[in-house]
This record gives C-alpha cells, structure tokens and sequence, in this order.
C-alpha cells in the first residue's frame, strides 16, 4: 500500500466537495475491493472519503419500491424482513454473496459501483429495473451499467441509494466460480405484471446483460420450458480457466431455466 | 493422579494456546533493531539478468542494505542443496543444476530471488525495490512437463532438461508377463500440480549476535536441525555451534516446510552482513510463487492380468515435473517414495517403472503431504479399477483376488510388507459404505437426473521414515532416526526434548499420553520441548508420518532407560533388592509387601542423593535415545466414495465417503480421526478442486484464491471413519503412522467413483465442473454419431 490521506464525510454534500477539493480521491465503502487493490499496489489513490459516516445506510418500503441506502451492508440486506418479504430473491443474493466478513463490511452501493462482471447485484437491479439515486440524479440500471467496471457514473458523484420495484414474482440463480464463488453465471430471473426480465451477470464479456431472446420466450408463457431451444451465442462471453465461453454459454440456459423454476416454485 | 492411557481420546493441550491467539509463531517473533526484507522477483518465467541498477534504490529512505547474486557469490555462500542421491539407468549421477539463494546471471521462474532489499519498514523496501531496474533478456520457457524434453534448457548442466532417468524393477520379466497376459490395461494419467497453502506462510528472522559471533534464525521448519546442517554444512553460513536455528509455533507444513529456501537463507546471511535483525512474511502471493509445489506427473500406466483375474504385471513411465530447481529432497519424490509403492496391496510379481525427472520454468516441486505416495496409489488404484471394470470383475472382488495376505511380503520394488489385513478393512469399509445398497440409491439418483458413481481406493503407504542404513543405501544424504531426551524434575514434573517438530499434529498432547501412561502421572505435568536447536540436541523432524513411529519409538525407548534407572534408586529407597522391585501405575512396590513409594519420591530422592552410594549410582534422573527403525511402517485402507454428477452442470458432489484405514496401534483416536479428515480434505481437493495452473509463457495463472480452488468445508461430506488395527511389528509401540493417509487414498477414491458413474475412463484431475461437463460433451457426441 502507499501512503494516502484518509478523510471522513458526514454527509453526501460532503462527500461530493471532498471529492472536488481532494487530491486524487476515492470514496470508501466497504473497502474489500478497494482496500485488497491498494495493498497490492494496483490502486493508490492519494484521498480516501469514507462514506460510513454519511447516513447512507437503511432499507425501507416507499409506495411500492424498495429503497436501500448505498452503505447498506449485504448482511443487513439479507437478514431485512422488508426485503425477504418484498424481494425474497434479493435477500437471497445478498446471503450468497462472498462469505460472513465480505457480508459484513461490503454494501451494495461499492458493489454496484465497482460493477464487477461477475458480481452478483448488477443481475438484481437489471432484471428489477432499479434506479440508481446519486448525489446529482437518478439514473435507470439500464444506463448505469456501462461495460466491465464502467459505469454511469461522474468522478464527483456518490451514489445514495437504489429503488427496486417490487416484482410479482423472482428469483436469481448462481452457479459460482469454484475458487473465488463470485458468479461465474448468475440469472436472475424477474416477472412484473406480463413483463419478464432476464439479467444474466458472470458470462458477458461486457459486463451484465439482459438476455432479450429468453425474455420474449418467457413472455410468452413463464415457464422453464420455454427457454429449452433458447440460445445464447458464445461470441460475447468469457473465458477463463474456469468456464470457456461454450460453457458459460451452456450454463447461461441450465441456469437460466432453474431460476424460472424457482421464481415458480 | 489421572493417567492417561494409550489409546484415550483427550483434547489436544495445545489448542487453548492456539484458539486464543497465544501461538507463537515466526511472524510474532520481532528483534530489537530489526529491519524488514523484501524480495524482488522475477516477473520472467526464463531470462538473462543483463544487469541491474541498484543507484536510485540504494538512495531511497529508510534503505538499509540492498543484496544481489553478486554479493553471494562474492561471500562465497553456498548455494541451497538437494539432499537425495539418484543415479540414472546408465549409472551416472543425477545432473543438477547450481541454486543460488539469489539468482547469478539468471532467471528460471517467475517468482525467481533476484535481489533483497532491507528496510527500516516493509513499505520502505518494497518501494526501493519498485526502484531496482533489472535488464532482463527475456528467453522462452516451458512450463509443461509432458514437453520438458526438447524445450528451452532450463540448466546447461542438464541437457534435454533431464535431471536423471531412472528405473526400477525387473524390466525383461515384466516385458515377459505382459507379453503372456490374457489381458491389458492402459491409462495416460495426470497427476494435477498442487500448491501446499498452509495457513501460516513460511517466514524468517535472522539475528547476529557480534559478541559472541553466533547467528539465530527463527523460522517455519518442520526439522530446524536439518535447516541447521543444511546452512552450515553445505551453505556455509555459519558452523553449526554458532548457529541456533528455532521453528517456534509453526501454522502447518504438509512438507512444504521441510525443505531449506532461500528466503530464510538470505535473512540468516544478510543478519550478518547488514548488523541488523532481518524479518522477511511471505505475502500470499509469494507463497503460490515460491513455495515448494507437490505433485506434477504424467504417466503411461499399463497392467497386465491372465484369465482368474490375477494382476501378472504392472508397467509405468512417468516423467516427473522438478520445477526450475531441485529442492531439498525433491529428486527422492518420484522415485524411492514414489515406484516403491507401486504394488500396492496386492501380490504383484513382475514391476518395471521408469522416471524421468525434468526441469521446467515452474515453481520447484518437492514432497507434499503423501509425497510420492498419492501419486504411486493413484496409478494402482485407477489401473486395479479399469482393469477390473474391463475383464468384467466387481472391482472388490478383482482387488480381493490379488490382496497381498501372507506377511512378510517381499514387493519386486524394495519394500518388504511387515503386517496388515487387507481384506479386513475393505469387508468393513463396504458394510459401513452399504455397497449393497448402491444400485438403489444410483437408481434413485437417476430419477433426479444425476449420476451416481462408487469408487474405490484401496491404499498402501510407507511410513515411519526410515532406517538410515537402507535409505542410506539408496542414496539419501541422512540418517532417518529420531532422537529423544526425558528430563525428570526433582518434583517427578517431566520435560520431553524430541527431535520431532509438531506443527498441527497435536504432539503436546499425544507424546505426553505416552509418558502419563508410562510413568503414571498426569499429562499436565509433562511438556515437550521441540523446534530449538540449542534445547534439543538433534533430531531429523516431522513428515512422512514419522513422528510416532520413530520419534515417539525414541521416547519410548528413553522411558525404558527412566524405568530401569529409578528402579534403582527405588531399590534404595524401599530398601528392597532391586530385582524385586515392581513399578506400576506409578508406584514402585517391592514384591509381595505392601511397601511402596510413588514416583515423584523415587524422582526427589535420585536428585538429593542421600539414600544411595553415588560412587556406585549416578545421581539425577534423566536419559536419552537415538532411535533407528528396523522397517517402513505400512499404514493401509480402504476409502469408498461415493458420488453424484449434475448431468446439465458437471458439478460432481460427493454424497458419501467412508474410511477404514489400519494405522496399527492408536495413540488418540480423535487426533488420529482429526489427521484423517484434513487428509481426505486435501486428497477431495486434489481430485475435484485444485491444480497449479501455469500458461505458455510460464505465468502462473492460479496465483491467488480467487483462482486456486482451495477445499472448504461445504466441498465435503461428513466422513464415516473407522478403523482396523494390526499392531506394527516394527517398532516397540505398534504404530504406523496416520498424518498421509487421506491425502493418499481420496484422489483414487473420487476419481474411480466418477468414472464409475459417467461409463468413462478417461476422467482428468481435477475434476472441475468444467472438465466434467466436457467429459459429458464429448460422450453425448459420440453417442450421436453412433447413432
Ligand atoms: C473474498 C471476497 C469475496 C467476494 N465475493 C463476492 C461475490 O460472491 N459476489 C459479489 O457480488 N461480490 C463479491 N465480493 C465483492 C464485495 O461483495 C463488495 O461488493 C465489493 O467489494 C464492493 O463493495 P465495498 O462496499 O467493499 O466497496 P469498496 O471496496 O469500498 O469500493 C468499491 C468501489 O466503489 C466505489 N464506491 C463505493 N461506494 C460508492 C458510492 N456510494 N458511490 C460511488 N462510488 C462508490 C469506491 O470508490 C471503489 O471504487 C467479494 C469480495 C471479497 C473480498
């Protein structure tokens, strides 16, 4: 690690005239991207703007979204009766998320700004047609995902928080990578009124994608059947010792069709 | 007084140390003025180091010293050793080249020491050493074991990247039998290369002492006084009187922490040289780079049987992957330790196998929990089960019909059975396994569309390493006995000096059960003092399941010198001829009386010396013991898995494993059953989840944890762990040893039980989902083709 300047905001405001004033800044969440890529030296920002100080955390029901902070932990999300009961899926995400400690300190906010391709919340706010809230905007998760660790977002920007309208009926399925358990595919599956959302994370080489073809498929009748003759063409994902593109293809519908299955069940 | 008998299932003394955080382990240990080491690495995995500018880095602050190759060589320090002799089928010795502790003239792996940096702090070393420039001419490498021959040389000392190419057995007999066989069996087996990942990586602090001219190292050995010798004797860094080398708390080894690196070489050296205490941790990343890695075969395996089903001969060609170095004991791996025990269990009469050890631009490879062993019951076991599966035989049965069951048995490759009962652990493992149920359960597995599959691993395993006249004769550079010192306090308190190293395998507990049981005291009122150099005379260290087969043989035999001796002084005390003299459960008796005396008595009275001559009876009560063993040990067992596959996924899940493994005489049943379970652990790692994966360019791609599949406890089943016993005739206590043996057997055991339920031999290690679901990928292709 090299030497930075750690500084504490109190508000979002705060956060947003550090991120102004300070020399190289960065913002800090739960740290367990950030503070592993700085121990190897693959990252030195020269500022760090903790945002735990910020009252960005909490979930609650408004109308019929459900809202959680940016500094909302995983584990808060998963042990929330608000979520279980609203978005039982989501909260099931969130329980498989790394392990207790990465639960524990990691929020939703940094996952979701990091947009890692193989974590999992990006598929939850794609199939759920969140919105992203930020200190300037509101942005649709369809615009804020924009490629491998690219989002949306402005360097003077903090997200606040993430509406998710709740779905009738959902349910995200991953198939882990063995060593790390990120996703190496995840599918998170969401049926809103006759509107079927398919987001598949882990398999695309840009990132989150929704998976159009399985959508109308399941348009048409919800049902994992439907999505049996479904493809989904290698070229666009990847490849790693892991899972080749032709398997992670292949996973996408053995993974797909279980999630369907369980958003049934 | 509580005594705790042999055989009692006591929680391990230890523990509350360790489960508190009051271990003491390397990385707690700071000197006063202590500076911290920091290697720079080769990013290349096969370069010529040009030059190096150190001008900007020497400047950087906090900088205390900054070393090269040059400097090494210009103290004339020794490079590290390979410790085991073997000659080549010609006769000519094994061609090795040098292993500087920092890398002279080039570089052979990524990871590879190419200069130290001291430093007031680590991040003041790490961030002169991003100022090093290193003028690299990078060469091509070879990462690949199977294309070692012919690729880039790694040594000129070493043409064709050949360390040796050695054989053993009787070549024109087994030609002779396959040539006769009703039938035979061939596999290609891999054996996947695995890093070790103890959970403490290795670290060092080296200390000089200029009053006194003497040197101390703190570091993560399992057999300090073999790193002692090594570093004086061959290295040269200082003779052995002056030299104190201490392995405190040590956070596993697996035997990665046998060997003797460079790292704690040059901290020792450095101490010297710099007038500070030099502290080097590994970091993570360090350790899957640099540790010693084990494994790493490729193998043509080939068995030959006549028409009952008989094994008539057995065939194997391995090249053996060494890494870009040869460690410590790394050229005895695939080769004394490894075609020695390709008999197995089983009577086999003609044996040929040939092993060519290679260099490649890897990590070297060296002994690795099992060492040798794992990959010699891989090869019988995957070629008992084919071969089995081929002639249409029930696997048990075939193994049943060829079962080793007259002892002493003599194999064609040096090993010489002492004991066991084959039969016996494979009758109970298949009635704790309810192998008559298997159809049912793979038909119900079935309708829920997996496949289910049963393998067997029927193992053997040489332990109890080793009579030193034997070894000696097959090349080793030392003698395999153990050493042993019982101190008797004056109040009967006892404290143990073993040569043995316990870094896990729970010795505190399990060598004090010995002497509670011998001298009839409470565990609590013995210690055992082990991991110092200047407190234990010598000893040779922990692996290869010695430590109660030879170490605590040592002890015990020390215990018989206590006995005999404080008979005497009881003698003297009860006033009663020494011949009539009784001592049991800790009271010394004169025969038919009622007269006794405890053993804390006869302990004070040796010390005060008031009631014998001490002309004629020496006062004090302590002894000593080097003890050889006569034999290997032979542990053996049998392992069943039992396992489904995700026919969509190719997520293999195990859904059973039993095991019935014969150990000889138990000392703690629940440390035995603790060393059973890691075992499996890291055998079902090696099997489904792990392998060092290396690209062309010889990056290693599974450098971290988020790439190297590590075991975790939801990879495993429960374990269904039993036991037979046939007491070892080879040593006074009837051990044979337990820490290997899971390691040993599992691999086989998964692999046989997934190749069982996907109708396939050709099954690779590891078995990953993804491997798994090619494997299904190809069958189901094949199977529309022949449509
Ligand atoms: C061992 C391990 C296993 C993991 N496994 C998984 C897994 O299985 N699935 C998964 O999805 N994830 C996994 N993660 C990731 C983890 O869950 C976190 O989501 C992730 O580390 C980022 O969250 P964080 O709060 O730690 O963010 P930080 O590391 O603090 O920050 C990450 C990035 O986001 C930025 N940032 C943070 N908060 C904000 C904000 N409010 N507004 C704008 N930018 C912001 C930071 O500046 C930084 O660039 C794992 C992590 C570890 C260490």
């Amino acid at each position: 690690m090299y030497p930075f300047k750690y500084q504490k905001a109190a508000t979002v405001r705060g956060a947003v005239s550090l991120l102004g004033k300070a020399e190289d800044p960065k913002l800090l969440a739960g740290g367990h991207t950030l503070i592993p890529t700085m121990k190897q030296r693959l990252a030195s920002p020269k500022t760090l703007i903790d945002l735990s100080g910020a009252g960005l955390s909490g979930i609650e029901q408004k109308g019929r979204n459900i809202v959680i902070g940016a500094m909302t932990t995983h584990a808060e999300v998963a042990a929330s009766p608000v979520v279980q009961q609203a978005i039982p899926a989501l909260a099931r995400l969130a329980a498989h998320i790394g392990d207790p400690h990465v639960r524990h300190r990691g929020t939703i906010g940094g996952s979701v700004a990091n947009n890692d391709p193989a974590a999992d919340y990006p598929a939850a706010l794609m199939a759920l047609g969140a919105t992203v809230h930020t200190s300037k905007r509101k942005i649709p998760a369809e615009e804020f995902f924009a490629g491998m660790f690219a989002t949306a977002l402005d360097e003077d920007e903090v997200i606040t928080k993430i509406a998710f309208p709740v779905p009738g009926k959902a349910a995200y399925v991953k198939f882990p990578n063995p060593a790390s358990r990120y996703a190496i595919v995840g599918v998170f599956v969401a049926k809103k009124g006759s509107q079927v959302k398919v987001a598949v994370t882990g398999a695309g080489s840009g990132g989150v994608f929704r998976h159009t073809a399985m959508e109308e498929a399941l348009a048409k009748r919800f049902n994992p059947k439907s999505l049996e003759g479904v493809a989904t063409p290698a070229a666009d994902l990847n490849g790693d010792i892991h899972a080749s593109a032709d398997y992670r293809a292949h996973l996408v519908g053995v993974i797909a069709k279980r999630a369907v299955a369980a958003a049934m069940a | 007084m509580t005594v705790t008998a042999l055989g009692a299932a006591v929680r391990r003394k230890e523990d509350h140390r360790f489960i508190t955080g009051k271990g003491q382990y390397t990385d707690d240990i700071n000197r006063p003025g202590q500076a911290q080491a920091y290697f720079l690495r080769s990013p290349h995995a096969h370069a010529t180091i040009k030059g190096i500018d150190l001008s900007r880095a020497k400047g950087m602050p906090g900088v205390v010293a900054i070393y090269t190759g040059d400097d090494v060589a210009a103290d004339k320090v020794g490079g590290l050793i390979c410790g085991w002799m073997i000659h080549s089928k010609d006769g000519t010795p094994m061609r090795a080249g040098p292993h500087p502790i920092l890398a002279q003239g080039k570089v052979r792996y990524v990871g590879d020491h190419v200069a130290v940096v001291i430093a007031e702090t680590l991040s003041q070393a790490k961030d002169a050493a991003e100022a090093i420039v290193v003028d690299y001419g990078v060469l091509p490498a070879n990462a690949d074991t199977s294309k070692a021959q012919g690729a880039p040389e790694v040594h000129s000392e070493a043409p064709n990247n050949t360390v040796y190419d050695w054989h053993i057995g009787d070549k024109a007999a087994t030609e002779a039998a396959f040539k006769a066989a009703k039938h035979v069996t061939t596999l290609e087996i891999v054996n996947n290369r695995l890093v070790p990942n103890a959970m403490e990586p290795r670290a060092a602090v080296g200390e000089y002492d200029a009053g006194n001219d003497a040197l101390t190292l703190y570091t993560t050995s399992q057999n300090p006084h073999v790193a002692r010798l090594v570093l004086s004797a061959f290295i040269g860094i200082a003779p052995e009187h002056k030299l104190r080398v201490i392995a405190p708390d040590v956070g596993g080894g697996f035997g990665s922490k046998i060997f003797i690196y460079a790292e704690e070489t040059v901290c020792v050296w450095a101490a010297r040289k710099c007038g500070r205490p030099v502290k080097w941790t590994a970091d993570r990343t360090e350790e899957f780079l640099c540790v010693a890695h084990g494994r790493d075969h490729v193998t043509h395996a080939e068995l030959a049987t006549d028409a009952e089903g008989k094994i008539t001969g057995l065939r194997v060609k391995t090249i053996a992957n060494m890494g870009a170095y040869l460690s410590t004991f790394a050229s005895s791996v695939p080769t004394y330790l490894y075609a020695t025990l390709l008999s197995g269990q089983y009577a086999i009469p003609n044996i040929y196998a040939e092993v060519d050890a290679v260099y490649t631009n890897t990590a070297p490879v060296d002994a690795y929990r099992g060492a040798g062993r794992p990959e010699a019951t891989f090869v019988v076991e995957r070629l008992v089960e084919a071969a089995a599966r081929e002639i249409g035989m029930d696997p048990a049965a075939f193994r049943r019909r060829n079962f080793v069951t007259k002892f002493p048995h003599q194999t064609p490759v040096i090993m010489m059975y002492d004991c066991g009962d084959y039969k016996a652990s494979l009758v109970k493992a298949m009635e704790m396994a309810d192998v008559k149920g298997f159809g049912k359960r793979r038909r119900e597995a079935a309708k829920r569309g997996k496949l289910r599959g049963l393998g067997y691993s029927t193992y053997i395993e040489a332990c109890g390493i080793a009579p030193s006249q034997a070894v000696g004769s097959l090349g080793a550079g030392v003698g395999l006995w153990e050493s042993a010192e019982v101190r008797v306090n004056p109040v009967g308190t006892v404290e143990v000096l073993t040569g043995s190293h316990s870094h896990g395998q729970g010795h505190e507990t399990t060598f004090a059960q010995l002497v509670s049981s011998r001298l009839g005291i409470s565990i609590d009122n013995v210690s055992i003092v082990h991991g110092d150099t200047d407190k234990v005379q010598f000893g040779m260290g922990t692996y290869g399941s010695r430590s109660g087969a030879v170490g605590m043989s040592a002890i015990s035999k020390a215990l018989d010198k206590i006995e005999a001796k404080a008979k005497k002084v009881a003698s003297h005390v009860l006033e009663a001829a020494e011949a009539d003299i009784d001592f049991k459960d800790g009271k010394f008796t004169v025969k038919g009386t009622d007269k006794s005396v405890d053993f804390g008595t006869v302990a004070l009275n040796a010390y005060i010396a008031h009631k014998f001559n001490p002309q004629e009876l020496e006062p004090g009560l302590k002894e000593g013991s080097f003890y050889d063993p006569t034999n290997f040990t032979f542990p053996a067992g049998c392992h069943i898995c039992e396992i489904e596959v995700d026919q969509e996924t190719g997520v293999a899940t195990i859904a059973k494993w039993t095991a019935v493994d014969d150990f000889g005489n138990v000392i703690n049943p629940m440390i035995v059953e603790g060393q059973v379970h890691g075992g499996i652990a890291q055998g079902v790692g090696q099997a489904l989840l792990e392998g060092a994966i290396y690209n062309k360019d010889g990056q290693l791609v599974t450098a971290s944890f988020m790439d190297y599949t590590m075991p975790r406890a939801d990879d495993l089943p429960s374990f269904d762990v039993g036991m037979t016993v046939t007491p070892c005739p080879s040593n006074p206590l009837g051990i044979k040893g337990c820490g290997e043996a899971g390691a040993i057997a599992a691999p086989a055991a998964v692999i046989n039980a997934l190749t069982d339920a996907l109708g396939t031999e050709e099954v690779p290690m590891p078995a990953t989902p993804q491997a798994l679901w090619t494997v299904i990928q190809k069958q189901s292709r094949a199977a529309i083709a022949a449509e």
